[in-house]
């Protein structure tokens, strides 16, 4: 215990330049996760491991017994799940303690906090708040080694921005959704339609069988710049479903149509708004694009086609990193402590935290949603 | 508890709608939408949020987030959608109902919570055509917004 600053530093290490090993926890929204992640300088990051808490871990935990746990119960779950990222090592292996301090679900991220505070207490290590989408923004890093400053597309159920990354905390927003996330659209089209969720996965399939000869708008695509809208489309597709089958019974060719149609317009609108933000951006290094929707097979060939065009190399990190995970929030954390940013024991949970703090004033004094 | 129903032939009428509830909001007061997927639950949200916080306030979909939270010359609001809600207790993890009561609340799928928050304005959304059906119910203290209404979504 540093006596002076109060802090609890079990070693004095130069964070800059030293072999690194940080745990991560996160447990902002839907999933409790964990993970080891170690960085030597000049060599590529390794995942040691990377820990999403499902019902198996937690019916282990409980012996067997299961009791009544929400989807959400983070400080049920996050004991077990550390744990099993630690695989038996122990503190011992860990450098310092990064943890997701917002923005997100109240509930989640005081869980959160509240744990890893407690480890960087008991074991003496350094702790260090880490922003929710900013793991995501660097997780590129990550997984491909990029160099900043390179264009990032986050595209999921619940975000779409476009992100230029210049350094770790220096991030511009070039704009993103007005409404709905493409995910979310996505999940809401099945549903429409009486197709299973996830809804990604199965319109997808429904589309690659039909031919997009149904006229859906393209919204927001005679606007200038790179914002998008989506919530327009679904009603769009409730209009298509009413006039195809007036009697509410949709013929099977009717609706894989209606899919092929709709997936070309959310295609058409990413890619246009794609090629803006990258003449937006200036020189980047790279067009990454990292979240749910970037499996989708046309999205993302579309996409690597407008980085192909631009000359930008393209990159888009394996899906379970682009998902909610522990990896991404430790090698933020590594990448804080790089810069010598750190955190003590006042670090506090911000439900509510812009990513582009500099760029709110201008959007409405901050007024905008958490996850914005 | 009176039920009033009327008529939104366009985006245009929800918007008026919206803009006519904000006007009637104060802190603590809660607000239930319920109707189908594509009933314009968001739309009527998105236009009271506007007219309360800003007009070039951004309100994404809280679908995915549950929560989207907002400053207004009202205090804070919040926008939540439970429709990812499986099981009631977890509401207790978006820190919803430390809101209830103090900030203004505009819930969506709220069937999700379990109990309903009392003194709350019920409103309900359906297709009608091309255009919906709002049907607003609550208490005494809405009587105003009935009358407002009325006036803003006819003019």
């Amino acid at each position: 215990m540093d006596r002076h600053s109060g802090r609890c530093y079990r070693r004095r290490v130069d964070f800059r330049n030293a072999p690194l090993t940080v745990l991560g926890i996160e447990a902002s929204c839907d999933d409790t996760a964990a993970a080891l992640v170690r960085h030597v300088p000049g060599a590529a990051p390794v995942i040691l491991s990377n820990v999403v808490a499902g019902q198996d871990a937690l019916h282990e935990g409980f012996g067997g017994v299961v009791p009544e746990i929400a989807a959400r119960a983070h400080a049920e779950a996050l004991d077990l799940t550390v744990e099993k990222a630690l695989e038996g090592r122990g503190l011992r292996v860990v450098d310092a303690v990064a943890v997701t301090a917002g923005p997100g679900l109240i509930g989640g991220v005081v869980a959160g906090v509240m744990l890893a505070k407690g480890i960087a207490a008991g074991a003496g290590l350094p702790l260090v708040g880490v922003n929710h989408l900013a793991g995501h923004a660097l997780t590129p890093r990550l997984t491909d080694g990029l160099s900043f400053p390179y264009l990032m597309l986050l595209v999921s159920g619940g975000h779409c921005q476009f992100l230029l990354v210049r350094g770790e905390g220096d991030h511009r927003r070039l704009g993103g959704t007005i409404d709905d996330a493409p995910g979310e659209a996505f999940d809401k089209t099945a549903r429409l339609l009486g197709l299973p969720m996830p809804g990604g996965p199965a319109v997808e399939r429904e589309a690659a069988r039909g031919t997009p000869r149904i006229a859906l708008p393209r919204p927001l695509l005679g606007r200038e710049g790179c914002d998008l809208s989506f919530s327009g489309l679904k009603t769009a597709v409730l209009r298509a479903r009413g006039d195809l089958a007036p009697d509410g019974a949709l013929r099977e060719g009717d609706r894989a149509d209606l899919c092929a149609s709709f997936q070309a317009a959310v295609t058409e609108v990413l890619a246009e708004k794609s090629r803006r933000a990258l003449r937006a951006a200036g020189p980047v290094t790279a067009f990454a694009v990292a979240g749910g929707v970037a499996a989708n097979g046309a999205i993302r060939a579309a996409l690597e086609g407008v980085a192909a065009e631009a000359g930008t190399p393209f990159a888009a990190p394996p899906p379970p990193l682009c998902t909610d995970n522990g990896a991404m929030i430790a090698w933020a954390g590594i990448e804080a402590l790089r810069q010598g940013r750190r955190d003590d024991l006042t670090l506090a949970a911000r439900p509510r935290w812009p990513l582009d703090e500099a760029a709110a004033p201008m959007l409405g004094s901050g007024k905008r949603g958490a996850k914005a | 508890m009176t039920t009033t129903r009327l008529s939104l032939p366009g985006p245009d009428a929800t918007d008026a709608a919206g803009a006519a509830l904000a006007r009637h909001l104060a802190p603590g007061a809660t607000v239930l939408l319920s109707g189908e997927l594509g009933a314009g639950k968001t739309h009527l949200a998105r236009a009271a949020i506007r007219a309360l916080a800003g007009p070039e306030v951004e309100v994404v979909s809280p679908t995915f987030t549950l929560v989207q939270t907002y400053a207004t010359p009202l205090g804070e609001l919040w926008h939540a959608d439970l429709y990812r809600i499986e099981d009631p207790s977890e509401v207790a993890e978006t820190g919803l109902e430390d809101a209830l009561g103090t900030a203004i609340c505009l819930i969506e799928w709220p069937e999700r919570m379990g109990v309903l928050p009392r003194d709350a304005l019920r409103l309900s959304l359906r297709h009608d055509g091309d255009g919906r059906v709002l049907e607003l119910a609550g208490g005494p203290r809405w009587d105003g917004l009935r009358a407002a209404l009325a006036g803003a979504v006819h003019a």
